[in-house]
């Protein structure tokens, strides 16, 4: 929901309504900004839960979902940033229970204001971040090692940190008001129109720009239904948090960043040279590209943000314990970059596809605990999940690549 | 005459004992295409690395529109602006055309990448030197041989170079695809650029070449007017044949060969 999908195309003539459905569609498919099987596969979960039971689509219920997977899907964003240059980060779940923990015992026995900790633990993930991008890049050890032995040696700081007793409870408002607070309706309208009006904006202001540079845009009526389109998504979410509590805060944290990391990976010098690095990282070092530093960028943005997700988290939770960013977490970001249409191989992914995988497995751990399904059967069908969404992508890829070369 | 773009003089390279390379002096000029030619281990790729500033030479001299210059790694080539497109093309098979033209050198405006002027730019550069692409934001992965390796020319050219070295630009392609690139090297002939070739297909070198430099166990050992020669008299000094075509005077200036006990 960039200006990127709304950008007309060259054409060489006016194109007729069905070859821009299909162009549309071909830009809709795996890797590209919204990932059309995925999406399919949500629909398809969604109904099922709907069926087995009624309350699975209900406001409450959706606005929960949202609540239980802007967490998990921050720590996502970080670590589609380092799939996109080819690399892997291990560490990012323990990071964000370190971070949380940090801030939580700061704030707690130190009495530390709420977002001054929250401040420190970001630095502390970013710090983090930046000793795993040095380490990697000065002495040539694979990401994988370092960040599988900070995976290790992180859990045992935060152990440290929390101390004896294993478990900080969070009492400062400004903390807590991160996954507690609810905006009112009108603010989230305002908002969302808003939204609106500044993506059709940039729209008209590209496509204006590109006829300039004496590009042929498709027809208005196309442009218009894209923008329609685009904002139906928008303003029907909108009414969903409204028809409950209203949006709530560290949803709208959640988006924000997808929204930011999706421009930063798409619409900047530093996105084409991590993208180039995780396509071919010779190329990119032949061409110029510094890439030793955009590695360890990568990095600090990975562990940053793998802070930011364990703050959302113990926000939510309003405590932080020893088996915090422990469990499944790291699987499951890891999971849903790559369920989202993100390549483990580099190159080729969007920082929409923490969103939309960590709802598709958000969804999957919420309809089963509404229909009160046991945690066996939940990783089964979890890892199936993971097994069908991905092997459908790479199937649709080598179909599209065959196409391509005919 | 004027003064040749590129000229090399006793250009001398040992790996270990083996000596690459022997006193290779060797020219280009603006506006010409020289093919280098030579069996296997001749020293070609040697050569061309040597004035890419990818390998030092240990002996001999290079003069660049006449200076005495010292080549000392590829972004001194780079600032006497000499490129180079080695085999593997080193494009980024995720990123689309624009994308790959415009690597290390991004148009941006405010920060932003600036995707509408270098669409713009690169689809005149292209049509400015008739490089047939349907689509500039096809990633390269799904193009064809032909349109990747004149990709990869067409990149090597943003940077305004004089002198371009291409290696094998057409060892993978098929008739059409290497119909297409040798018209784009000779479209670049055409601006005056000069073009260094490293070519095994003779046919391409009698087809595109204005000279054909021959090299043999690391020696110079041949010059070729392209239109004064046949490909028997070239394949002749490639392989030191003894054939009733090859001329006497080859056979002194080859028959101390380096690197013969080494093989």
């Amino acid at each position: 929901m960039t200006v990127r999908d709304l950008e007309p195309r060259p054409v060489t003539e006016q194109a007729r309504l069905g070859d821009t459905l299909r162009e549309y569609g071909r830009r809709l498919a795996p890797g590209e900004l919204l990932n059309l099987p995925v999406l399919l596969g949500l629909v398809l979960i969604w109904g099922i839960f709907q069926a087995a039971n009624d309350r699975f689509l209900s406001p409450v219920n959706l606005t929960n979902l949202m609540l239980q997977i802007a967490a998990t899907g921050m720590i996502a964003i970080g670590v589609v940033v380092v799939l996109l240059i080819g690399e892997i980060d291990l560490s990012v779940a323990q990071v964000s229970g370190l971070s949380a923990a940090t801030m939580a015992v700061l704030s707690t026995t130190g009495g530390v204001p709420g977002p001054l900790a929250i401040l420190i633990a970001l630095t502390l993930g970013a710090a983090i971040g930046l000793f795993h991008g040095l380490w990697i890049t000065r002495f040539g050890v694979p990401s994988f090692v370092v960040t599988l032995a900070g995976l290790l040696g992180w859990l045992g700081v935060q152990l440290s940190v929390l101390g004896r007793t294993g478990t900080v409870n969070l009492a400062d408002p400004a903390i807590i008001g991160l996954a507690g607070t609810f905006l009112p309706p009108i603010v989230g309208w305002i908002g969302a129109v808003a939204v609106i009006a500044v993506i059709s904006a940039a729209a008209v202001l590209s496509r204006r720009r590109r006829a300039a540079a004496g590009f042929k845009p498709p027809n208005t009526r196309i442009f218009v239904m894209r923008s329609i389109v685009v904002s139906l998504p928008i303003l029907g979410a909108m009414a969903v948090f409204n028809a409950d509590r209203g949006l709530p805060l560290s949803v709208a944290i959640f988006v924000g960043f997808v929204v930011l990391f999706d421009l930063l990976t798409t619409r900047t010098r530093f996105g084409r040279h991590a993208r180039a690095l995780g396509g071919n990282s010779e190329a990119a070092r032949r061409a110029g590209i510094a890439v030793d530093r955009i590695r360890v960028l990568a990095f600090v943005l990975a562990s940053t943000m793998a802070a930011a997700g364990g703050i959302l988290g113990a926000s939510r939770l309003l405590a932080v314990n020893q088996s915090s960013g422990g469990s499944d977490l790291l699987l499951n970001v890891i999971a849903a970059a790559v369920i989202g249409g993100t390549s483990l191989f580099g190159g080729r992914g969007s920082a929409w596809s923490a969103l939309l995988g960590t709802l598709v497995i958000g969804s999957i751990a919420n309809g089963m605990d509404l229909l009160a399904v046991s945690s066996n059967v939940k990783f089964m069908v979890t890892g199936a999940v993971l097994l069908i969404a991905t092997t459908i992508d790479a199937v649709a890829r080598r179909g599209r690549l065959t196409a391509g070369h005919a | 005459m004027t003064v040749p773009l590129l000229e090399l003089r006793g250009i001398s390279k040992w790996f270990g004992a083996v000596q690459a390379l022997a006193a290779v002096d060797f020219e280009c000029r603006a506006g010409e295409v020289v093919a280098l030619v030579g069996d296997n281990g001749a020293g070609k790729s040697t050569l061309a690395k040597i004035i890419a500033g990818a390998l030092p030479a240990d002996l001999g001299e290079i003069h660049f529109e006449g200076q005495l210059v010292a080549i000392n790694g590829p972004n001194h080539a780079a600032a006497l602006r000499i490129a180079v497109v080695y085999q593997d093309l080193a494009l980024c098979d995720n990123l689309d055309v624009v994308a790959n033209l415009y690597l290390g050198r991004e148009v941006t405006a405010g920060g932003w990448l600036y995707e509408t002027e270098m669409e713009r730019t690169a689809i005149a550069l292209l049509a400015g030197l008739s490089v047939s692409m349907p689509n500039v934001r096809a990633p390269v992965v799904s193009l064809s041989g032909g349109q990747r390796q004149s990709i990869a020319i067409v990149r090597a050219t943003m940077g305004n170079p004089k002198l371009v070295i291409l290696d094998e630009p057409t060892a993978a392609l098929g008739v059409a695809q290497t119909r297409q690139v040798l018209d784009l090297i000779h479209c670049l002939r055409g601006q005056g650029l000069g073009i260094i070739m490293i070519c095994h297909k003779l046919a391409e070198v009698f087809a595109i070449s204005d000279r054909i430099v021959v090299l043999r166990l690391g020696r110079h050992v041949e010059t070729f007017h392209t239109d004064q020669t046949t490909t028997q008299e070239v394949v002749n000094a490639i392989t030191n044949a003894r054939s009733v075509e090859s001329t006497p005077a080859l056979w002194p200036r080859s028959s101390s060969a380096p690197g013969e006990s080494a093989r």
